[in-house]
């Protein structure tokens, strides 16, 4: 679970430009200054790290920290 | 002005070596593609061999730039095809290869270096389209759909991508002198130089030197727009 996590926020940390500080469950993407190209963005990099496939309309309602670590990792 | 990596799909005649030739002259980084991974008076370029109806064949190809060059920051795509027929004589295939080539090919090349202009924030993406694709054009119902199809597509790039830095525009080269162009009858030749105002065929460098300013620094404002180069031909 933590080792996905750091894979999680390594991918964050790269893609979203921000600090490791910054990835926790709880931030936002508006918080962390994300728009919907970041996160596209940010789901193709973890479905590179994580070898998963994420399509278009899981990404509905996916705001947060949490529910893109959730949504990936139950795909594993 | 800073150098940049650009790529011109189908850089090995035409339109397409008249902008890459230009765009290297002005000291940037200049790789092209052609079907044949070939070209003839190439000094300076580098030469890739894609074939973008393939999309392996366009990552492989974008790879290779961007392990000898870098990332790629500006794309012109210019590569097409015609295949020329009236439409009660078209096929579906003859209209959908052209298509396939012309604008979804297009859509392969700009959709692989977007990831890595979006990384970069920066990025300059010009679409060679024609203006057959604003007005038609007789026997090229395939031809002028899939320039037409370049102009909606240009735009929503320009949207979807303006937030990080890259702008999108098109180019519409109307009769430039070209083997493209030496394909038409001379009787259509000629009907073309009698209706262009500038009353003559454009030269292919007409089309590079605009190229080589939206491709620029100066042109970060310019985006979505379509720019007929074509004597007045396309005015009104």
């Amino acid at each position: 679970m933590s080792d996905n996590f750091d894979r999680f926020k390594k991918c964050a940390v790269d893609v979203l430009s921000v600090d490791e500080a910054q990835v926790v469950p709880d931030a936002t993407f508006e918080s962390l200054d994300a728009d919907s190209l970041d996160l596209v963005e940010l789901v193709m990099a973890l479905e590179e790290e994580f070898d998963v496939n994420v399509e278009e309309e899981e990404l509905e309602g996916v705001n947060t920290i949490q529910a893109a670590f959730d949504l990936v990792t139950s795909k594993l | 002005m800073s150098d940049r990596v650009v790529l011109v799909t189908g850089g090995n005649r035409g339109i397409g070596h008249a902008i890459a030739t230009r765009l290297a002259a002005a000291g940037h980084q200049v790789a092209i593609t052609s079907r044949s991974g070939k070209a003839d008076d190439a000094d300076g370029l580098l030469v890739v061999k894609a074939d973008v109806t393939d999309p392996d064949s366009v990552d492989a190809a974008v790879s290779e730039v961007e392990a000898k060059l870098g990332n790629v920051e500006v794309l012109v795509s210019n590569a097409g095809i015609t295949k020329d027929g009236l439409i009660l004589r078209m096929s579906d295939d003859e209209f959908t290869a052209v298509v396939d080539a012309n604008l979804t090919g297009s859509f392969r090349v700009a959709k692989r270096v977007s990831k890595g202009m979006m990384r970069g924030r920066w990025g300059r993406m010009i679409f060679i389209s024609s203006i057959s694709g604003l007005g038609g054009q007789p026997g090229q119902a395939n031809y002028s759909a899939s320039k037409a199809g370049l102009i909606g597509m240009a735009r929503t790039f320009a949207k979807e991508f303006s937030s990080r830095g890259i702008t999108a525009n098109v180019v519409c080269p109307g009769p430039i002198v070209t083997d493209m162009l030496m394909e038409l009858s001379d009787e259509q030749r000629a009907a073309f130089e009698r209706a262009v105002p500038i009353g003559r065929l454009g030269q292919p460098d007409e089309i590079a030197a605009a190229v080589e300013f939206l491709a620029s620094e100066s042109a970060g404002y310019i985006t979505g727009t379509v720019l007929p180069i074509d004597g007045g031909l396309s005015m009104g």
